[in-house]
């Protein structure tokens, strides 16, 4: 992206809150687009009796694996939220500003309130 | 690809993305209340077994889910990388289709 | 304020350095004023675009700090932090010489996305009559100020990832023209803006929206594009 005939524009250009938004959004449809294959595997397991489900679930139950989970699911209402931020601006014609701050704060409510409730198992 | 075929490439991107805000909030509810009461396969198959509605939800959220997913990637590509043309198409087409037929296969594999 | 600023500039085209130069601090001296300082002062073989210098041709938009902005509307106290600033030709277009780019390939942009005016095959009986107040007539002036300084352009990640994208200005000027009432090409105009290439590559960063000089919104513009592009999808007139 730098060097050759054009230069493209550099980090102190991107320092603005609809970029880090788009990043968010980029980076939790990326992670989730590659953990999903994953999932639907483990899923799967079910096929080959409940016991095999189970012996899977209960490598979940391991503290790292508990963390990640979380994650994931912060990734997953994080996608949300900027995906219907994006809608929004698409297709209710609405104006800067509001939506970056609703979408921060539904995003946010929505990954802390999970996060605790997650940390309840 | 033509205008009108990326166009229409667009608006099944928004449009699974609406099917799956509705599907990923009422996930997200069911994993609050799946790990609130201790995530077991006996409790999971306990509500998925012989369940139509479960089974249809999850086939729709699996279908959308994997045609979106697949669109993003396809744009990531393109945007970060000189991969284009058919190949790629085909590369996102595979994708889709591997990832709708395994959800199904999940799905299916929680149902019966 | 320093009495000295530091004042480092891009010499050269696609290969080239910055090369500092040490300029007097003056009251009110824009980013303008700095490089013409420093071309009829200092070295007389610096290249640089301006006409007007009071902020309405947009012919001295350059990048400053990493930020494309017009120079002679930017004051150095607020971009000269500690006296020192950057000054570099404007991104996503090829450097012809120092800080000069060449806008070519932004004009070109421009008249394919079909940014020109079609008039219907048989001229009206009278004048059209366009109530201001009307949807169409004030999303048209919204964005119809635009007088193609490339600051959105040259601010615009999307251009720089994705060569054949149109870009904010002329995809802002084909709304304007979408929402002209009296313009016969909207059929072949959303054609023109539409894909890959259009209005759907744009993520909505807003750095166009947030840096043009003009205050117009070109992420609005592109908006309204998508949604009119939507519709000509659905009418299978696409």
């Amino acid at each position: 992206m730098i060097g050759g005939a054009t230069r493209s524009s550099d980090w102190r250009a991107r320092n603005h809150p609809a970029y880090w938004a788009f990043l968010v959004h980029r980076i939790s449809g990326l992670l989730l687009a590659l953990f999903l294959p994953a999932h639907f595997w483990a899923l799967s397991r079910a096929i080959e009796g409940e016991a095999r489900l189970e012996s899977f679930l209960r490598w979940t139950d391991d503290p790292l694996v508990r963390i990640a989970e979380a994650g994931l699911v912060v990734l997953l209402a994080a996608h949300l939220a900027g995906g219907l931020r994006i809608m929004a601006l698409e297709f209710l014609a609405w104006r800067d500003g509001q939506k970056t701050v609703i979408a921060l704060t539904a995003g946010a409510s929505l990954a802390i309130g999970l996060i605790f409730l997650l940390q309840v198992f | 690809m033509s205008a009108r075929a990326e166009t229409w490439l667009w608006i099944t991107q928004r449009g699974a993305g609406l099917i799956l805000a509705f599907a990923v909030t009422l996930h997200i509810a069911t994993i609050i209340y799946a790990v609130h009461r201790g995530l077991s396969a006996t409790a999971i198959l306990g509500r998925t077994q012989g369940n139509v509605a479960w089974l249809v939800f999850y086939i729709i959220f699996a279908v959308a889910a994997a045609i979106h997913g697949g669109i993003g990637l396809r744009t990531i590509i393109r945007e970060t990388t000189s991969w284009r043309g058919a190949s790629l198409e085909a590369a996102v087409a595979a994708f889709v289709v591997l990832g709708a037929l395994a959800g199904c296969r999940a799905a299916a594999a929680l149902f019966a | 304020m320093a009495a000295t600023l530091h004042v480092s500039v891009w010499r050269g085209a696609a290969e080239g350095e910055l090369v500092v130069y040490d300029v007097p601090a003056r009251p009110s001296q824009t980013v303008l004023d700095v490089v013409t300082f420093i071309q009829r002062r200092l070295d007389p073989t610096l290249s640089y675009r301006f006409a007007c210098r009071v902020g309405m041709c947009g012919s001295c938009a350059m990048t400053v700090n990493g930020v494309a902005r017009w120079t002679c509307r930017t004051h150095i106290d607020k971009v000269a932090q500690s006296g020192a600033v950057e000054i570099r030709p404007l991104a996503n277009l090829p450097v012809i010489k120092d800080l000069a780019v060449d806008m070519t390939a932004f004009f070109e942009k421009w008249a394919r996305a079909k940014g020109h005016y079609k008039p219907p095959a048989q001229p009206p009986a009278d004048f059209v009559r366009v109530p201001p107040k009307t949807v169409e007539r004030q999303a048209a002036d919204e964005a119809i100020e635009c007088i193609g300084c490339a600051v959105c352009y040259a601010s615009c990640e999307v251009v720089a990832w994705n060569p054949d994208y149109l870009g904010p200005a002329a995809l802002n000027r084909a709304w304007s023209l979408v929402n002209d009432v009296r313009d016969a090409g909207n059929d072949e105009r959303l054609r023109a803006v539409a894909g890959d290439a259009g209005c759907h590559a744009c993520h909505s960063h807003q750095a166009c929206t947030l840096r043009c000089p003009k205050q117009l919104s070109p992420s609005a513009s592109i908006a309204g594009l998508k949604r009119a592009t939507l519709r000509a999808a659905l009418r299978g007139k696409l």
